[in-house]
């Protein structure tokens, strides 16, 4: 790098210290470009986290808790049914958020654009490439997380100096959902609308049968599976537990962690694999 | 074939004629490859092909589609792995020290894969990153490389609203974001008119001038002409020649080449008339080629037996004449 007729302050460092930071910080560095790509549609992030838990909110609070809780609120542990629903909508969007990010941008990423393509030929790796991606994710789950408790707070619809530990739940759930998803958007080479079947088949009805509307005991065993499988479930009652102090034997909160956490590692390393098979190819 | 003999005749913007000997001096080798290989299933790719490339040289790898050059160009990229052979880039094995590789290169694929969504500047400024330059770096130097690629006054647009050879110029500006001393660039003006051909030219030429290696793979003969000192032809995997652009059509055609048209009914059948002329006889649908050192006298004993052709058009031979001899003239999808 010495024989280039530049001037001396336009020196770029050398392909050594290039490859050692990049090796070292590469994920961040991709991470700064898909949060510079989010900052493109920074205003649909902005109402959807807003727009989502006031709407939720405000039917659940206002419209259906006043039948609910004038029947008598002993079905939903003691609680309003406001306070009852508000974590399971929280975990809920985060989920349905990661069922957009880990989609239609993965295959936007490989297939569409191709854009995953450009870094990939940089000294960044696809490992690293698919860890930035995750962690602007993590970082729009966490924010949009935080909107929605303290909407979830002003309706007063958590209780306890625990509830702000939902918006962590609710992060991980989404992982626990998003990743493993993110895995099979890297597998997917042809576009035959797999993403709508996901959104119809899978997200609707975790989102519908994890205990987010009424206890999950309230369903026949022939369904309740469901919600044994759903991250959605398993961060719900988490996040019940920390919102209002649901009780719930100590055993069952550390399996909602353990699921919680298996999934998205399971998800990440094949994640993983499929970034740097596909990528190679 | 009229108007290409006439474009690889004249010297694009700026431009120098290559060279017919580069290789005078030793210049230090960064990139080798022995016996590369790349196999898909049972398909080879890239079937043992060789070659080393010294600093500052601009070396092509021409052939048709399908011949192995992108392929060949991923694995020196460091984003491709080799099935067997070996492979060097400044010295490091891209299969082991991937990230190191790519650290010294700059790449322009074969399509355009820039941040869309991004605007102009942004794309250089994101992609210097992923390099680790800071910003104090990599602001200025993105107002240079625009400056380079004539796309200042775009700095703030869309790279939707780009024109192809636009995009294609912010491409290559893109990957000079990190300096590098070896250039990869496959098929860089495919697609592009011939205004923006030129412009691409000049600019590749420049970085050629500041001593910056270029590897680059074309089908077009004239880029190749344009460009590369040296170069490879390669088909089904295979190197079928190497050499400058001149060595090659010195050894594998003939000085000039006359071209005759009699009408497509009479071509195929006035081969024996000119039997003994040139060279050698190429017979085309359209029109037939002798393959003759002196073109004007051979053009001279085709009228001397009577023969009177629709058009006749002498001119040198090409680095096409050698393509298509090489490559045969059956389509290849």
């Amino acid at each position: 790098m010495t024989e280039r007729p530049a001037t001396e302050a336009l020196r770029a460092h050398s392909a050594e210290t290039a490859a050692a930071k990049a090796k070292r910080w590469g994920a961040f560095y991709y991470a700064e470009q898909v949060l510079r790509v989010m900052k493109g549609y920074s205003w649909s992030i902005i109402m959807y986290s807003v727009g989502h838990p006031v709407a939720y909110l405000f039917a659940m609070g206002v419209g259906l808790a006043a039948l609910v809780d004038a029947q008598g609120g002993g079905a939903f542990g003691g609680v309003g049914y406001v306070t009852f629903v508000a974590p399971a909508l929280l975990v809920s969007a985060a989920v349905m958020t990661a069922a957009n990010e880990f989609t239609f941008p993965v295959m936007d990423g490989f297939k569409w654009r191709r854009t995953y393509y450009g870094p990939h030929a940089s000294p960044l790796t696809p490992q690293q490439i698919a860890a930035g991606q995750v962690m602007a994710v993590t970082l729009r789950f966490l924010l949009q997380s935080a909107v929605y408790f303290a909407a979830v707070a002003l309706f007063g619809a958590a209780p306890g100096g625990w509830g702000w530990v939902t918006i962590l739940v609710a992060t991980l759930a989404g992982l626990s959902f998003g990743l493993p998803l993110m895995a099979y958007s890297a597998s997917i080479t042809e576009d035959k609308g797999q993403f709508a079947l996901v959104m119809r088949f899978i997200v609707m009805p975790l989102f519908l049968f994890s205990g987010t509307f009424f206890p999950l005991d309230s369903l026949p065993l022939a369904v309740r599976w469901i919600g044994w499988i759903s991250p959605i479930w398993h961060g719900t009652e988490l996040g019940r537990v920390f919102s209002y102090g649901y009780q719930e034997p100590p055993l069952l909160t550390v399996l909602h962690v353990a699921v919680l956490v298996g999934f998205a590692v399971l998800g990440w390393f094949l994640t993983r694999r499929q970034f740097a098979a596909r990528m190679a190819r | 074939m009229h108007n290409k003999a006439t474009v690889s005749s004249s010297a694009a913007p700026g431009a120098v004629q290559p060279a017919e000997e580069p290789h005078t001096e030793a210049r230090r080798i960064v990139i080798t490859a022995e016996n590369l290989t790349k196999t898909y299933g049972d398909i080879a790719a890239v079937d043992g092909i060789s070659f080393s490339v010294p600093a500052g040289e601009a070396f092509g790898l021409l052939g048709p589609n399908g011949a192995g050059k992108s392929t060949t160009m991923k694995m020196i990229g460091g984003v491709t792995r080799r099935t067997s052979g070996s492979l060097q880039i400044m010295g490091l094995d891209p299969d082991t020290h991937g990230p190191e590789v790519r650290a010294h290169l700059g790449v322009v694929p074969q399509q355009d894969n820039l941040d869309e969504e991004l605007r102009v500047r942004d794309n250089l400024l994101v992609y210097g990153r992923y390099f680790g330059l800071p910003m104090s770096y990599l602001k200025p130097k993105a107002d240079e490389l625009l400056e380079f690629a004539q796309l200042t006054d775009k700095a703030t647009s869309k790279v939707d609203a780009l024109s192809g050879g636009m995009k294609r110029r912010l491409t290559i500006a893109r990957s000079l974001i990190n300096e590098p001393r070896i250039l990869l660039l496959d098929e860089p003006t495919t697609g592009l008119d011939p205004q923006a051909r030129h412009i691409l030219w000049d600019r590749l030429f420049r970085l050629k001038e500041q001593g910056v290696t270029l590897i680059l793979t074309t089908h077009y003969m004239d880029e190749a002409e344009q460009l590369c000192d040296r170069l490879v032809v390669v088909d089904k995997g295979r190197i079928m020649a190497e050499g400058s652009p001149a060595q090659l059509i010195r050894e594998h055609s003939t000085r000039e080449v006359v071209e005759l048209r009699f009408g497509s009914a009479r071509n195929a059948t006035i081969s024996s008339e000119l039997d003994g002329i040139g060279e050698r006889l190429e017979v085309l649908p359209d029109r037939v080629l002798i393959y003759a050192h002196d073109g004007e006298g051979a053009l001279e004993k085709v009228a001397s037996r009577g023969l009177r052709p629709l058009t006749s058009l002498v001119r040198r031979s090409s680095l096409e004449d050698v393509f298509l001899r090489l490559t045969g003239r059956s389509l290849v999808d």
